[in-house]
């Protein structure tokens, strides 16, 4: 059996104010602060369109090379619920501003292209809150921007759906579209899935599981709900085409409505608002100002740093993190060095603190000057990696750390030529055992010359004058 | 002492000007009219009399300091319909009872911002759905000429609160005749301007494509000094147009000599009120004595026009309603749950016309029905714009009547709402092909009821028609007599 899978994505887009008003557009506020008589469908009130989210949705599409259509428009999709406060969402039903499209997804090496059909822009609803006996509303929410974002059926398991998830947030991330935040409910997306014989042309019957929120969860139900399908034909049950929903606690999906009940949704033209004419000069300018994207980002950063393709792919995946490496590596001219500090130590700081790169201390100029002060020996490698430390908390200026803590390397011969006397006196059998040929005596002796030194002395000098003299 | 009740709209701002009287004054004499014929007449379903008062005091301070505008101090009535701040916006229906407006219609700020005083709210067919103003939940209003008469809708109270001199002037809301119609019914004038001319921002919506706010007046040149307060591009209503409003009213004196008015053989038909149509005729013969040149003029989709609103009028109402659910504002009827609850608070709070017209539009949305009703009609919509379109080729305004009848008698169509229906059969056409549209006093049936003339032009030509009105007007007196002198 083969399994097709289509996706409905719906982005959170990172514009200032609400998609038909001029409501503040922020995750985390008390319920009911960002309300006005447009997002609570107040009597009179009217929609105007928030042109910043055409330019979010449009610069999507370029990104995923749709056709930008040059005239679209916004309908009305009626249906009660209390989450919508006008009982009809303003929405995109037959002319959305992008169509056809694509996303590159890699998976074991393979390049596979995931077809886009459309990109629509609506309003999305606000939050209905549940305590016991009682619901409120959270209006916040309600009536802010949200790009949906359909894929062609092209993925056909759950890995794919996976890759291509991830695929796309890093484009939307990059493009600057939305902060594509998980948990604040960023993206969210609904799950179409059939499965059919191995040779047949027709799609099978599909089922749609709602409102998923998490990139495993998606995983996680597809693999379910691929499974289940096969087995219930294995077994000579019909598919159903019906609405499911995923548990994840049980991790099962359940019949939430079948067919029979599907809405009719009444669409028709809002009177309220213009159609959206964009010209081509509009579009042009809004092509231009769009970001690298990462793949070509990687290549020409190899070529402007010098460093591997590897390395350059991992800076690359996240625009934060290239951004810093970026105006890490130029501030000091050394791009291999710029690269092996953010791919090494910063990364594991990061990790180790659940942190990002836009929310630490340290300035690439300050990691750029920590890399000079290495350069130009001042200070040595376990110095520069306790400086590090403090600027990853903190910030500063290298130098002056380097001044407050007394770390500045020592390589003068003479000042360390009485320590190496020092540890060849104290340590005679390590002496006997390099002599005899065994290089990790060398190692251990530099160590203790490091010890005593309180990891200022210039390790290579250090080395030179014990090959000197025990040589 | 004269009667403030009786001033004009611009006869107030002169007199206030003049220092003759007070805004305090005029706002008291209105009070005083309204105590002694709204009994009868029902026009006002909401009166703040201190808050109007203050307003008017202040608007004296103003005047008194050298501040102010023409306007300040002067007083006016609003169509139930229309936001203001801190005041009930019914709509006339039981669904909004509780409801204060959190803010201004467009139309209101412009109005404070050049003084006018707001006196109080009038009384309407609810949600603007009815052509007589019996299907209100503040029960109807009465016809100031006779009152066993419907004073038409469903600004009903706004034409029989200006008729009676209970107001000044008014505010109402035309979505297929609903400033016009009644307007002609009371013997008032009545503009609905093109569509996109006055911002809609706090009009509650019936049908959004169609709806317009516009003036009830006692002269033309009142209605025209109304539209140029509230007129204008306004950034909260997508669909106001970026249309020149400097100079409404400018043309009012060039009179029409050498003008062509069309004549549109659509709109005299079989079974109107031969009264109506004698006194439109003699309305014609009297623009011709002022020098028009009377043309004919051909508009053949006339006939579709009544199908066409009635469904693109109910599919947008259908949507439009459906935030008056119980949740956030207005009555609510508990139910078990959120559906359950709709129901009920929908139920209780709208009137049957109403739902009539909810059940028409969610049926023409209706999947398997939109190609045949909505689709369809948005088709046709097109033809009669392009009817007007043609017309205009060969003229500058058209002249018809405003309704096939007059007043008719209350209780007296309520039965067959279709019938009630074919009555806008002469004023949707504007309002479907986006036009301007005038009504005028024109004389009077053999039972003494006010006739309408209803002169239309071409998109944003409301200085034409004004033109027209006001030159046909001041050849006669009908605008002076008194409903109830």
């Amino acid at each position: 059996m083969i399994a097709s899978v289509g996706l409905e994505v719906h982005v959170q887009l990172r514009t200032n104010s609400k998609m038909f008003c001029g409501c503040e557009n922020r995750f985390g506020h008390d319920p009911n602060v960002q309300v006005c008589p447009v997002c609570l469908g107040y009597p009179g009130a009217l929609p105007v369109i928030n042109g910043k989210a055409i330019e979010l949705t449009v610069k999507t599409g370029l990104l995923l090379g749709c056709t930008i259509n040059h005239r679209s428009k916004f309908d009305r999709k009626n249906y009660f619920y209390p989450d919508q406060a006008k009982n009809y969402q303003v929405s995109q039903y037959d002319q959305p501003l992008c169509s056809g499209g694509h996303v590159d997804i890699v998976l074991d090496g393979e390049t596979k292209r995931i077809g886009i059909t459309r990109i629509h822009l609506e309003e999305d609803v606000a939050k209905n809150i549940h305590f016991g006996d009682a619901s409120g509303i959270d209006f916040n929410r309600g009536g802010t921007p949200l790009m949906e974002i359909v894929t062609e059926p092209d993925m056909s398991n759950a890995d794919e759906a996976f890759a291509f998830l991830s695929a796309l947030k890093q484009i939307l991330q990059y493009g600057g579209v939305s902060d594509c935040n998980l948990e604040q409910g960023n993206i969210r997306c609904d799950i179409n899935a059939s499965v059919r014989p191995s040779g047949s042309d027709t799609l099978g019957v599909k089922t749609e599981i709602k409102n998923m929120n998490t990139f495993k969860g998606v995983h996680r139900a597809l693999k379910y709900e691929i499974q289940r399908q096969i087995r219930d034909i294995e077994k000579g049950r019909e598919i159903i085409q019906e609405t499911r929903r995923w548990d994840d606690e049980t991790g099962v999906t359940a019949s939430m409505r079948t067919k029979e009940y599907a809405h009719d949704y009444r669409y028709f033209p809002e009177p309220d608002l213009l159609p959206v004419e964009l010209t081509d000069a509009q579009i042009e300018a809004w092509k231009e100002g769009l970001p690298e994207m990462p793949a070509d980002r990687r290549d020409r950063m190899v070529r402007d740093y010098g460093i591997p393709e590897y390395d350059a792919g991992v800076l690359a995946a996240d625009r934060a993190v290239a951004d810093f490496f970026e105006a890490t590596a130029r501030a000091c001219g050394n791009g291999k060095a710029a690269s092996n500090w953010v791919m090494t130590d910063m990364m594991r700081c990061l990790s180790e603190r659940e942190t990002d790169i836009a929310s630490i201390r340290m300035a690439p100029e300050q990691l750029a000057a920590l890399i000079g002060l290495v350069d130009k020996k001042v200070i040595n490698m376990p110095a520069a990696r306790e400086v590090f430390s403090i600027l990853f908390e903190q910030g500063g200026d290298p130098e002056t750390i380097v001044k407050d803590k007394g770390l500045v390397q020592v390589s003068d011969e003479g000042a360390i030529e009485g320590m190496v006397d020092q540890v060849i006196g104290e340590h005679a059998k390590s002496v006997e055992d390099y002599k005899a040929g065994k290089q990790a005596a060398l190692q251990f002796l530099i160590g203790q010359v490091m010890r005593i030194s309180k990891g200022k002395a210039n390790p290579q000098v250090v080395r030179e004058l014990f090959m000197r003299k025990l040589g | 002492m004269t009667d403030h009740s009786r001033l004009t709209f611009e006869g107030a701002a002169d007199l206030l000007a003049s220092g003759g009287a007070t805004s305090a004054d005029l706002v008291r004499a209105l009070f005083n009219r309204i105590d002694a014929v709204d009994k009868t007449v029902c026009a006002y379903t909401w009166l703040d009399r201190e808050q109007a008062v203050r307003d008017a005091e202040a608007a004296d301070t103003l005047r008194a300091s050298g501040g102010g505008g023409r306007y300040t101090g002067v007083p006016i009535a609003v169509k139930d319909v229309l936001n203001v701040k801190d005041q009930p916006c019914t709509c006339g229906s039981r669904i909004l009872e509780g409801y204060t407006a959190p803010y201004d219609a467009t139309v209101i700020r412009r109005l404070k911002d050049a003084g006018v005083v707001i006196c109080g709210r009038v009384n309407m067919d609810e949600f603007a759905m009815g052509s007589s103003n019996e299907n209100s939940a503040f029960g109807p209003v009465r016809n100031p000429w006779q009152p066993d008469h419907v004073p038409g809708g469903s600004s009903g109270g706004s034409a029989a609160a200006v008729a009676a001199d209970e107001a000044i002037a008014a505010l109402g809301s035309d979505t297929g005749g609903s400033i016009r119609q009644p307007a002609s019914f009371c013997g008032c004038v009545g503009l609905k301007p093109s569509y996109g001319r006055v911002s809609r921002y706090g009009l509650t919506a019936y049908a959004s494509s169609l709806d317009q706010i516009g003036p009830i007046t006692k002269t033309v040149r009142d209605a025209a000094a109304l539209l140029g307060l509230i007129a204008g591009h306004d950034s909260a209503d997508s669909t106001s147009v970026q249309a020149e409003t400097a100079g409404i009213g400018d043309d009012l004196g060039k009179g029409i000599k050498g003008m062509k008015l069309g004549l549109p053989r659509e709109y005299f038909i079989d079974g109107m009120d031969p009264d109506v149509e004698a006194r439109v005729r003699d309305a014609v013969e009297v623009c011709r004595g002022l020098g028009a040149e009377i043309v004919d003029v051909s508009l053949p989709r006339t006939k579709y026009a009544v199908g066409t609103y009635y469904i693109i009028a109910t599919a947008e109402a259908s949507a439009n309603l459906a935030r008056f659910d119980g949740v956030r504002y207005g009555a609510r009827v508990e139910g078990d749950d959120p559906i359950s609850m709709y129901g009920a608070t929908r139920a209780a709070g709208f009137g049957s016309e109403v739902k009539r017209r909810i059940i028409l539009g969610t049926y023409v949305l209706s999947s398997g029905y939109y190609d045949a009703y909505y689709l369809r009609a948005q088709k046709v919509r097109t033809l009669i714009r392009e009817d007007f379109d043609h017309a205009f080729q060969s003229c500058d305004a058209i002249l018809t009547p405003v309704a096939p009848t007059a007043a008719y008698r209350l209780g007296e169509n309520t039965d067959d709402p279709l019938k009630m229906y074919l009555g806008d059969i002469f004023t949707v056409t504007a309002n479907l092909a986006g036009i301007c549209g005038l009504s005028v006093p024109c004389g009077f049936t053999s039972a003494h009821l006010p006739v309408g003339l209803q002169i239309l032009g071409p998109a944003f030509r409301e200085n034409t028609i004004l033109r027209v009105g006001h030159t046909y007007e001041q050849a006669t007196d009908w605008h002076t007599r008194r409903a109830m002198p």
